[in-house]
């Protein structure tokens, strides 16, 4: 049975469209047949963190109105064979985001045997965010140690509930997910920073990872690829630790403990 | 002063303070939130039903959700038109 998953945060600049990209990307690397899509209608950027800017052609809105079908529109990943992106509209009406239309695309995609559908969100809790969480089974909650981010997942944790078909309909609710990104476990040691404890005793959703804050982040999307694809980096791990959740394994966190530089470190400077 | 916060590195500690803050505003935008968000559907709902059995404008019905302290109420109101005087459009079609 596939799953459809939402990533989404409220507020903008969290790491929603990262997180899409990796989680999507680590599904896939692990053998699954996955879509990821992007709801952030007039201002599309999951295409530049994937890498396949220069290969859209046709985007979301061209299928909800019939302008082109699926098969046309969904650009194969340059990396894993089993991952397709579905860009959005970078012109249109978001008005054409359709609930019956957005609902089409997601069967057919079931149809086509995708396994996990993953929907990008756009920032606020705008139509675009609504339709991106309207379908979802699950919902990873994007968050930055920092109170305006805490806040808006808040909010958007209360639309979840209350907009979602699942809960509209009173079936089993949308299973919610802690994704805690841009953490430096440092300034939580030192105290200037909210601990992903506290994250979580206040949002009250169980954790699926924790990201740490990394310049890897930026190296990779100025490549437009999946941070993911680091293999060594810290990130790189986490997310894929948070693959191993989100499939059921058993994962320890890490990367939330700060490890002091030794002295060979300190003096010589190596990352 | 500086030369000692540098020499001790103290920084301020603020995370508490987030955390605080964070705990009373979310514990009041929560409170706001629960309940209210089925009332336009249960609005748009009873002005379904109730047009089955009787003329009525969907502005003659309001539901509202009151609390006072640990009280809730819920408040839903029909006026319903006048049955002697009949609707005006409905002898015009005939």
């Amino acid at each position: 049975m596939a799953r459809i998953i939402v990533i989404t945060s409220g507020k903008g600049g969290v790491g929603k469209t990262t997180s899409s990209a990796s989680f999507a990307t680590g599904l896939a690397l692990r053998g699954h047949k996955t879509a990821v899509l992007d709801f952030d209608v007039g201002l599309r950027n999951l295409d530049l963190i994937m890498g396949c800017e220069r290969r859209v052609v046709y985007d979301l809105i061209n299928v909800i109105s019939g302008e082109a079908n699926l098969n046309q529109a969904l650009i194969k990943d340059k990396h894993c064979d089993n991952l397709f992106i579905l860009p959005a509209s970078q012109t249109r009406d978001k008005d054409a985001l359709s609930e019956v239309g957005v609902e089409r695309v997601i069967n057919d995609l079931i149809q086509m045997g995708f396994e996990y559908i993953i929907c990008d969100s756009p920032a606020g809790i705008e139509h675009g965010a609504i339709m991106a969480l309207t379908f979802a089974d699950d919902a990873i909650v994007v968050t930055n140690p920092e109170v305006s981010s805490v806040r808006d997942s808040d909010r958007i944790l209360g639309i979840i509930q209350a907009k979602s078909r699942r809960a509209l309909n009173g079936d089993e609710p949308v299973k919610e997910h802690l994704l805690i990104t841009r953490y430096s476990a440092k300034r939580v040691e030192s105290g200037e920073m909210l601990s992903y404890q506290d994250v979580q005793e206040i949002l009250r959703i169980p954790l699926i990872g924790i990201i740490p804050e990394s310049e890897a982040v930026l190296h990779a999307s100025n490549q437009g690829n999946p941070v993911i694809h680091l293999k060594d980096s810290d990130v790189s791990l986490a997310y894929q630790d948070v693959i191993g959740r989100f499939l059921g394994e058993e994962t320890p966190l890490r990367f939330m403990n700060y490890e002091k530089p030794g002295l060979f470190k300190r003096l010589f400077g190596a990352k | 002063m500086a030369l000692l916060s540098f020499l001790f590195n103290t920084k301020p500690k603020s995370a508490s303070a987030a955390k605080e803050r964070l705990q009373i505003i979310i514990a009041r935008e929560r409170s706001g939130r629960s309940g209210y968000d089925f009332l336009p559907a249960l609005h748009a709902e009873l002005i379904a039903v109730i047009s089955k059995y009787t003329k009525v404008n969907p502005g003659d019905i309001t539901v509202s959700l009151d609390r006072k302290g640990d009280l809730e109420i819920l408040d839903v109101n029909v006026v319903l038109p006048d049955a002697e005087v009949p609707a005006t459009s409905a002898p015009a079609r005939r």
